[in-house]
């Protein structure tokens, strides 16, 4: 049932953007901003609120204008090479964040991901400062097509590599390592008695959000055109969490639901009011009074209720 | 006497002044089922603590198969063979009982494999047979955190089980398991332990328990031992019977 409806939902989104190429765009913000919530949300498993994962996702959109800088013209390439470079950033920085926990983590991923910022706003001659660095279109397959061609062909891909990735991260949940992550949450000295480390348990998961991240910020890079300083801002990582905690930790598919329930949101509410956080704030309320387990949740209690 | 397989050799602790272990040693060898009695507060929790990693003591030294593991990480010590089931049971409380078997069952063989699932129709039945054998087969997909505290404590010596160590230390293994499950419980353990040649080392304050299933006892008190042999020599013993047996 549960595979029916998310094929169902990928088919719908790949109509949806066919027939109103309009929103291709946003669609495709919102799948980059889904892969870089699921990051979030892979650590929420293991009780680990990072507000910094918005560091992950500039850092591999600089690097996608960097290596495009340096010649490299071929978006497959340049998608893999930028989230390697995001892997490897998370891998140092969850070297030593994954000794914290609690506030201690999330102040000490706030901390790090803000002085990324500080460092991408004020070193001007590498980063273009506030202005930031452009990340052209690249060729696919070789060949490089006009603007809009090439925003569809992001788009689908996109889309392929939500259900790709997304189908490896659920194995990864499901496998012992994955286990193991949510079981940090429960009981950490009973995981050492197993004899399982919790630190590369947790440096594994770090590393592998980090990744997710990347992979999101070189989409928005290449989708937007252009990246700036403010995609490692505070809040921008406070709105990983949101989306997160909105589509709920539960499955996978949560962090895709949020992120797109959240840009369809603040795309419809933008053409009738500036104070669109307005509403997104009314929706966070709601979704954490009444559906604790976020919207994927409610999904999830049909189909227990079905069963 | 076959080989020991743990040594704990003058182990002091003191926590505030107060002495947890003065100098004593102990040795368990190879079969054996060591039973640890004494006061409430004499430092028998603590023993265990040293012996797994938990604390490491001011001096002394633990030794297993004769390799020093005093400063060893309790996740070290595992790994060499060692399980514990604790006091107060340690448990995956919001994963189903199944979960905290077959996550046991993958620490021991297969941890790092990434691809395949955690539930495997082998690690299920392996599951369920350690479950059968503590009598929680019908709890199976329970979320671990509902199930009354006797029964947790059951999982958690299952928990234990499932890492197939080849010595076993238990932390008041009948407490908080009800009078009519205490000697069922204890005979499926023990014949667990039997056939799957486990040496273990229990702390016990349930004296029945200790003088039907214990092959040597132990008896600890303020950090020193006090008394040692078999249980019928240590409950023979007057000192014992006035000092711990009347008040354990």
């Amino acid at each position: 049932m549960r595979i029916i409806l998310a094929a169902a939902a990928v088919v719908m989104l790949a109509a949806l953007a066919f027939a109103a190429p309009w929103l291709q765009f946003v669609l495709t913000l919102a799948i980059a901003k889904g892969f870089a919530a699921l990051g979030v949300a892979v650590l929420l498993r293991a009780g680990l609120i990072s507000i910094g994962h918005a560091m992950f996702f500039a850092a591999s959109a600089y690097g996608a204008a960097f290596l495009a800088r340096a010649g490299i013209n071929d978006l497959g390439l340049l998608l893999i090479l930028s989230v390697l470079v995001s892997a490897l950033i998370g891998a140092i920085a969850g070297s030593f964040l994954v000794r914290y926990r609690a506030i201690f983590f999330a102040m000490l991923n706030l901390a790090v991901s803000m002085v990324f910022y500080a460092l991408c706003a004020k070193l001007y001659g590498v980063t273009g400062g506030t202005d930031g660095l452009p990340v052209p279109i690249p060729a696919v397959f070789g060949t490089v097509f006009a603007e809009p061609v090439f925003k569809s062909i992001l788009f689908y891909l996109s889309l392929t590599l939500m259900v790709l990735v997304g189908l490896a991260v659920h194995r990864y949940l499901d496998s012992p390592l994955g286990h193991a992550l949510s079981a940090v949450h429960s009981n950490e000295i009973r995981l050492e008695y197993l004899g399982i480390p919790v630190w590369a348990v947790l440096l594994i998961a770090y590393t592998i959000s980090a990744a997710l991240a990347g992979l999101g910020g070189a989409i928005a890079g290449f989708a937007i055109g252009r990246v700036v300083p403010d995609f490692a801002f505070w809040t921008a990582s406070g709105h990983l969490v949101l989306i997160a905690v909105l589509g709920g930790i539960g499955g996978v598919p949560g962090a895709f639901i949020g992120a797109l329930f959240l840009e369809l949101l603040h795309s419809a509410a933008v053409t009738v009011t500036d104070a669109w956080n307005l509403f997104v704030g009314i929706t966070l309320i709601v979704v954490i009074m009444f559906m604790p387990q976020g919207i994927y949740g409610l999904f999830e209690r049909k189909e227990a209720q079905s069963s | 006497m076959s080989r020991p397989i743990l040594e704990a050799k003058n182990l002091r602790v003191a926590f505030n002044g107060v002495k947890a272990a003065d100098g004593a040693s102990i040795a368990i060898h190879d079969g054996e089922f060591l039973a640890i009695i004494g006061p409430n507060g004499s430092g028998k929790t603590t023993l265990l603590n040293i012996c797994t990693g938990y604390i490491r003591p001011i001096s002394g030294s633990v030794l297993l198969d004769g390799n020093d593991i005093t400063r060893m990480s309790p996740r070290a010590i595992a790994r060499r063979g060692v399980a514990r089931a604790f006091q107060i049971p340690q448990l995956f409380s919001a994963q189903r009982v199944i979960d905290n078997m077959m996550l046991a069952l993958a620490a021991k063989d297969g941890l790092w494999s990434a691809i395949r699932p955690l539930e495997t129709a082998e690690r299920r039945d392996e599951a369920k047979a350690l479950l059968e054998l503590v009598g929680l087969d019908g709890d199976a997909d329970r979320i671990s955190s509902t199930l009354p505290e006797g029964h947790r404590k059951l999982l958690d010596i299952a928990v234990a089980l499932a890492l197939k160590p080849r010595l076993l230390l238990l932390d008041e293994p009948t407490s908080g398991v009800s009078a009519l499950e205490r000697f069922p419980l204890m005979e499926a353990l023990m014949s667990a332990l039997r056939q799957r040649r486990i040496t273990a080392l229990f702390v016990e304050h349930d004296m029945d328990v200790v003088a039907r299933y214990a092959s040597r006892v132990l008896v600890w008190n303020a950090g020193n031992i006090m008394a040692e042999g078999r249980p019928d020599e240590v409950f023979g013993n007057a000192q014992v019977r006035e000092r711990v047996v009347g008040v354990a």
